[in-house]
């Protein structure tokens, strides 16, 4: 098999899986669980495989059903994509590890966690923009799924709005490929991005194009003031699927709004449109200030980690709106960092949540003492996350606030580096709250029973409610120390990573 | 301007549309007419693609027929979009089912109230 088809096989790995263990629950029931840690097991391995190419020998491409592009849909594994592919893998790993216990344990479940990683990874792999949107959609429909999959009614209207919400979006995405579509004829991005140049950047309806596509795509990732899906979304899943689709879905509509502004339109076209470049500088300005504030505000851990995300995804379109290599570099790495970072603490706002029932910021007063391992791993990730070196929360920050210094922005440095400030603002609440304070209250442990939604759910396998399992452990832990390792990993990640972020800005 | 409106009528169709399930799904109440917004607004997208393959005086897109031939692409996109379209409609109808069972009502402003205990 050559190399090429492993680009395909990404893909159909993650669906495969999905139907096995959809069909695996009509010999045993509870056996989806095995079924994904083999399928995303042997998904990484692959991603590994893929990512060590594209950075070794240069891009790999992969013609869909030998229909030649442009007129076929293409796959193309960059530097880039191999580094969203390893992580959609390693992060569904971590959180399979912590779901054995915690999470729901229905098949339907994983058959649906599966198709979430298929959605995830395709959007990455495509080198089409219907087929992205097509990816999108499967992206967004897990996750609705999976944001339901908790058995409280809050997850339902959860689940509802995140779907009305994330339809109008993907649909404005649709829109807007439409027009580009109309414009040029094709949907083949490199072809798009030709054919595009060949019209005139000022043509109205490459305008048009752009700026639904954009919007579209800041609803997925919840941009202020479009994030409102967002914070009852995160908080109303289950923990496992907090730390999942918090990890994976915004960062990988990131990932795609990068894709996009520069393989189909490009640098030229920002320069040619100072309203296009404007609508990337406002929204990321906007989040991040407005997301720090609101996260300040909010009593629950979950909604403060979720308006947390919007901060630090504005920081992700600052590095987009300045679109020079070390900026592009800082959005790749702070797309990681966030990822392990963010899904680390959702996994241990569940964990602390199992082994002492605090869900408040008022609640992880004195956590230390009840929860030691939960409350060092949260303080190590909101250190992380602030930036303080050589986490990778910093790695991430440094390159963008380089890359806005570079460029010449100084109104996105200042808002960058302030970020850092509202960030320290929200954390420190809840750090001083865990190690300098007494406990106040006795909580009762409990454990979110998640599994109402589909069929075959059911008990928790006679296991004590009230104990955190090795593997939801493990995974926190991980997450802990993988933000600290790749902070020191990243200075060689972005020598390699520089040849094809200047592929990608030529 | 009537001109323009009588030879674009697709396109002032397809953003009546758009505007009309926008509009119901944010003032409309009822959570399944929300849902019903919500595919009336996809319902102006897919008119949109399917408008603009059209190409005056065009043959079905078969070899055997004369040239000029309408676009085959967007109908086949639109299919696509259809169905996606169908399975967001189950999956939404499925939550909406969840919630009543829950709460016993679809009034979002109920809804609130009810759950403003939890």
């Amino acid at each position: 098999m050559a190399v090429s088809d492993l680009a395909a096989l990404v893909v159909a790995l993650p669906i495969f899986g999905s139907l096995v263990a959809f069909l695996a629950a009509l010999v045993r029931s509870k056996s989806g669980w095995p079924v994904a840690v083999a399928a995303t097991a042997a998904q990484l391995a692959v991603t590994v495989t893929l990512a060590v190419r594209a950075f070794g020998e240069g891009t790999i491409t992969y013609v869909v059903g030998g229909f030649e592009a442009p007129y076929g849909i293409e796959l193309v594994v960059d530097g880039l994509t191999g580094t969203m592919l390893v992580l959609i893998a390693a992060v569904s790993l971590g959180v399979l590890a912590y779901a054995r216990r915690a999470g729901p344990r229905s098949n339907p479940f994983y058959a649906v966690f599966m198709l979430l990683v298929a959605g995830l990874t395709g959007m990455s792999v495509t080198a089409d923009l219907f087929n992205m949107y097509v990816f999108l959609e499967i992206t967004g429909l897990s996750a609705y799924a999976l944001v339901a999959s908790g058995d409280r009614g809050r997850s339902a209207v959860a689940a509802l709005k995140y779907l009305l919400v994330g339809t109008v979006g993907a649909s404005l995405f649709l829109l807007g490929v439409g027009y580009a579509y109309i414009d040029t004829g094709t949907l083949n991005m490199a072809d798009l991005a030709v054919k595009l140049a060949a019209n005139g950047y000022t043509a109205t309806l490459t305008q048009t194009a752009f700026a639904l596509i954009v919007v579209g795509l800041f609803i997925k990732v919840a941009v202020f003031p479009l994030h409102t899906w967002q914070p009852d979304a995160y908080a109303g899943a289950p923990d496992t699927v907090s730390g999942l689709i918090s990890a994976l879905v915004s960062t990988v509509a990131a990932y795609a709004l990068l894709r996009v502004v520069f393989t189909v339109f490009g640098t030229a076209f920002l320069d040619a449109n100072p309203f296009a470049h404007a609508l990337l500088v406002g929204g990321a300005i906007i989040s991040i200030l407005l997301g720090s504030l609101l996260a300040v505000s909010q009593s629950e851990v979950k909604r403060m980690l979720a308006y947390s995300s919007v901060s630090q995804f504005g920081l992700i379109v600052a590095a987009i709106s300045i679109g020079n290599v070390t900026a592009l570099t800082g959005a790749a790495v702070h797309l990681v960092g966030h990822a392990i970072m963010k899904g680390g603490l959702f996994l241990t706002a569940g964990l602390v949540a199992t082994e002492t029932g605090a869900r408040s910021v008022d609640e992880y007063e004195g956590l230390v003492k009840r929860s030691p391992v939960g409350a060092g791993v949260f303080g190590v990730l909101a250190v992380a996350m602030v930036g303080v070196p050589p986490t990778i929360g910093f790695a991430g920050k440094w390159y963008i606030a380089v890359g806005a210094a570079e460029a010449g922005s100084w109104t996105l440095l200042a808002v960058i580096v302030g970020s850092t400030l509202l960030t320290l603002a929200y954390f420190a609440r809840l750090v001083e709250r865990m190690f300098f304070r007494e406990p106040t209250a006795d909580l009762e442990p409990a454990v979110e029973r998640a599994d109402g939604a589909l069929p075959d759910g059911g008990d928790l396998g006679g296991s004590d409610p009230g104990s955190a399992s090795l593997g939801m452990y493990a995974a926190v832990v991980a997450a802990a120390v993988l933000a600290v390792a790749l902070g020191f990993a990243v200075f060689g990640y972005g020598d390699v990573l520089q040849s094809t972020i200047e592929a990608l800005l030529s | 301007m009537m001109d323009l409106l009588v030879s674009r009528d697709y396109y002032v169709a397809t953003f009546l549309l758009l505007g009309i399930g926008t509009y119901v799904m944010i003032a409309s109440r009822n959570l399944v007419k929300k849902v019903i917004g919500m595919n009336i607004f996809q319902t102006g997208i897919f008119l949109f693609f399917i408008a603009a393959a059209y190409v005056e005086g065009g043959n079905p897109p078969v070899l055997t027929m004369d040239a000029p031939h309408v676009s085959p692409l967007p109908h086949v996109l639109i299919l696509t979009a259809i169905v996606v379209g169908v399975a967001l409609t189950a999956v939404a109808l499925g939550m909406v089912v969840r919630i009543y069972a829950e709460y016993g009502t679809l009034d979002e402003e109920t809804l609130q109230e009810v759950r403003g205990s939890e």
